[in-house]
């Protein structure tokens, strides 16, 4: 095994040790405030620059990431995000503004603003657009806001109730439970759509809609996704799109033209922003006529008619009906709105459309390669990922062996134990941005995993051995939670 | 996996004891979750539970999991214990990994224990 153990900043400080020389005290010095005023226990490590660049750097290439290699995360989306976007988000233009400096000042960032809303409305066949919301799961908040503020100008208020099939994200549930509404789970059927029977029998006067990810976290589009939606209609619910897995359906569906009421977008997953320790995410939400008057306060709009000759004056509007801001100032622009902008702008419909097939063929491909030697328990034509089990008769290993051992062989382990309607569930996204060697490369391994399974089961329930760092004790990390950078005095007595 | 026949079970995997009260999760349940690092009980003594009503909650490595009564009646204790040692529900589910007791509880939707292990036998694919 491997033993390139770097030790933490603290280990390495040694007292006295300075990264900087302060010149003399050019005023006099003052006395510190009394004793009892002073935190002592907070103690910060003494080292020479040299040694906290060596340190950090060191600790960097102990990282994986997109550009390292393949990224199979399912549900996450994990393509590479082209370096173009790293130009375009430092244009002087962009990245020397002030969220409060007067419109006047910054048309070429409203201008991208507007743009980018009347793309994700040409995208998504929705109405209007909110680019505020920070996240996905502040899209979803912000997406039952408006269908809770709908329901209550209507006057209806027997309404508490949301339905969640049992493939969705976590993130669901959550933000529902964050207004008081209660969740009814609905099953799935045995083909991985949303059982029918089950939500006719869930659907009444007290629904105030239904949150449905489609394709769903099987990677499954729902066959009846048209039934369902008319059921949810008829009885006077709302229907939100979880706007997670939009990355198969680019140019193909329009998710308001389906039916739905209110989606977020992921931007940081379809539309190629850094994520998962690369940056902050994006979700902006997308809503049907009916909703309009409800979006978060400001929108980016024109105040001003242009013509011929002059372009437009862009500020902000207030919808009538407004939830109200949901973020400080706009969103984040530089951070996720420019970098989409440039992404949908790079490739525009056509390209936009060969995302969606490519990443639905890559999937495709990668079950295909895979049905023989791993059990696929929702087994048809799946779109942008699929779940397959980790796990063998006959042997004890399990999801979670597979997928440390696929660390040994250099690919970052797919999502696991995901969704939980499928037992010791591997979850796998490939993206379009791989190509088929690389495919090719990924199922040999899972293949040759699967061998090695019967013939050196040790090796796989080790695994990584080839790692800086070998298999973590998650069980004792949850269990024991030492959340300090230095063993506390008291150590013994807290575990 | 182990199912004392003295013991009533839901579909959800909670038990539960008609003779004492006793509420907890089924050795299925704990080998489906694996290591369990976190447990909070929702409910405190002499509250009123109803069936189907959220009892605790319940993390491992792989999962979360609400817990439901299995009977309707009154809390008459809580086994306030488990939170410092939720490891008690994998190695104790029937025993010391009791959750809280229902004083005078009438029984929900559930099933005895061979019913049970038929049921779960159905779940593993």
């Amino acid at each position: 095994m491997a033993t390139i153990v770097e030790p933490t900043i603290f280990e390495l400080s040694s007292p006295g040790r300075l990264g900087v020389t302060m010149p003399a005290s050019d005023v006099p010095e003052v006395a510190l405030p009394p004793k009892d005023l002073l935190r002592s226990e907070l103690p910060l490590p003494e080292l020479a620059e040299v040694d906290v660049v060596r340190h950090y750097t060191k600790l960097s290439k102990f990282n994986y990431s997109v550009d390292d290699g393949f990224y199979p995360l399912g549900s996450c989306t994990m393509k590479y995000n082209p370096k173009i976007n790293e130009d375009t988000c430092r244009l002087p233009g962009y990245l020397f503004t002030h969220p409060l400096q007067p419109v006047e000042t910054v048309q070429g960032n409203l201008a991208l603003m507007f743009e980018l809303q009347d793309w994700l409305k040409e995208i998504s066949g929705f109405a209007g657009v909110t680019l505020q919301p920070a996240a996905g799961a502040h899209g979803e908040f912000t997406g039952v806001l408006m269908m809770a503020a709908y329901h209550k100008l209507r006057g209806d208020t027997k309404r508490t109730k949301m339905l969640i099939p049992d493939a969705a994200h976590g993130t669901n549930p959550a933000s529902v439970g964050m207004l008081g509404y209660s969740v009814v789970t609905i099953p799935s059927d045995s083909r991985g759509n949303v059982d029918l029977k089950a939500l006719e029998a869930a659907c009444d006067g007290t629904v105030v809609g239904m949150m449905l990810t489609n394709p769903n976290t099987l990677g499954m589009f729902d066959e009846n996704i048209e039934k369902v939606i008319a059921l949810v209609h008829k009885c006077g619910g709302l229907m939100y799109g979880d706007g997670a897995n939009l990355n198969a359906l680019l140019g193909i569906v329009r998710p308001g033209d389906l039916g739905f009421d209110v989606m977020h977008f992921n931007l940081h997953k379809t539309f190629s922003v850094p994520h998962g320790g690369g940056g902050p995410g994006s979700g902006p939400v997308g809503v049907s006529q009916h909703l309009v008057d409800f979006l978060p306060s400001p929108l980016v709009g024109i105040i001003e008619e242009g013509d011929d000759d002059t372009a437009p004056l862009y500020g902000f509007i207030s919808p009538k009906n407004s939830i109200g801001r949901m973020k400080a100032f706009h969103g984040h622009f530089g951070g996720g709105l420019v970098r989409a902008y440039t992404y949908i702008a790079m490739h525009g419909p056509d390209g936009l459309k060969a995302i969606s097939q490519y990443a639905v063929l890559n999937a495709n491909y990668l079950q295909a390669r895979l049905r023989d030697t791993y059990h696929i328990p929702y087994d048809r034509i799946c779109m942008h990922e699929f779940v397959m089990e980790g796990q063998f008769a006959g042997s004890d290993i399990r999801a979670l062996d597979i997928a440390k051992r696929l660390m040994d062989y250099k690919f970052h382990p797919p999502t696991n134990y995901f969704p939980l309607i499928v037992h010791e569930a591997l979850m796998i996204e490939p993206t379009e941005t791989e190509n088929k060697d690389t495919l090719d490369r990924f199922a040999d391994a899972l293949i040759k995993i699967a061998e090695e399974a019967k013939t050196q089961p040790d090796l796989v329930k080790n695994a990584p051995s080839t790692t800086p760092f070998g298999r973590m004790d998650e069980v004792k990390a949850a269990r024991e939670l030492v959340l300090c950078c230095w063993l506390p005095e008291n150590y013994e007595e807290m575990v | 996996m182990n199912t004392p026949s003295n013991l009533k079970y839901t579909k959800s995997d909670e038990w539960f004891d008609p003779s004492t009260g006793a509420v907890g999760i089924t050795d299925y349940a704990q080998g489906q979750l694996s290591d369990i690092v976190f447990v909070e009980l929702l409910v405190d003594e002499g509250e009123e539970v109803t069936a189907g009503k959220a009892i605790a909650s319940v993390e491992s490595v792989k999962a979360s999991a609400e817990i439901y009564a299995p009977a309707a009646g009154k809390v008459s204790a809580v086994n306030k214990g488990l939170s410092d040692k939720p490891e008690i529900l994998n190695s104790d589910p029937f025993g010391e990994g009791w959750m809280i007791k229902i004083e005078g509880g009438s029984a929900g939707d559930v099933m005895d224990a061979a019913a049970y292990v038929t049921y779960c036998e159905g779940r593993a694919h």
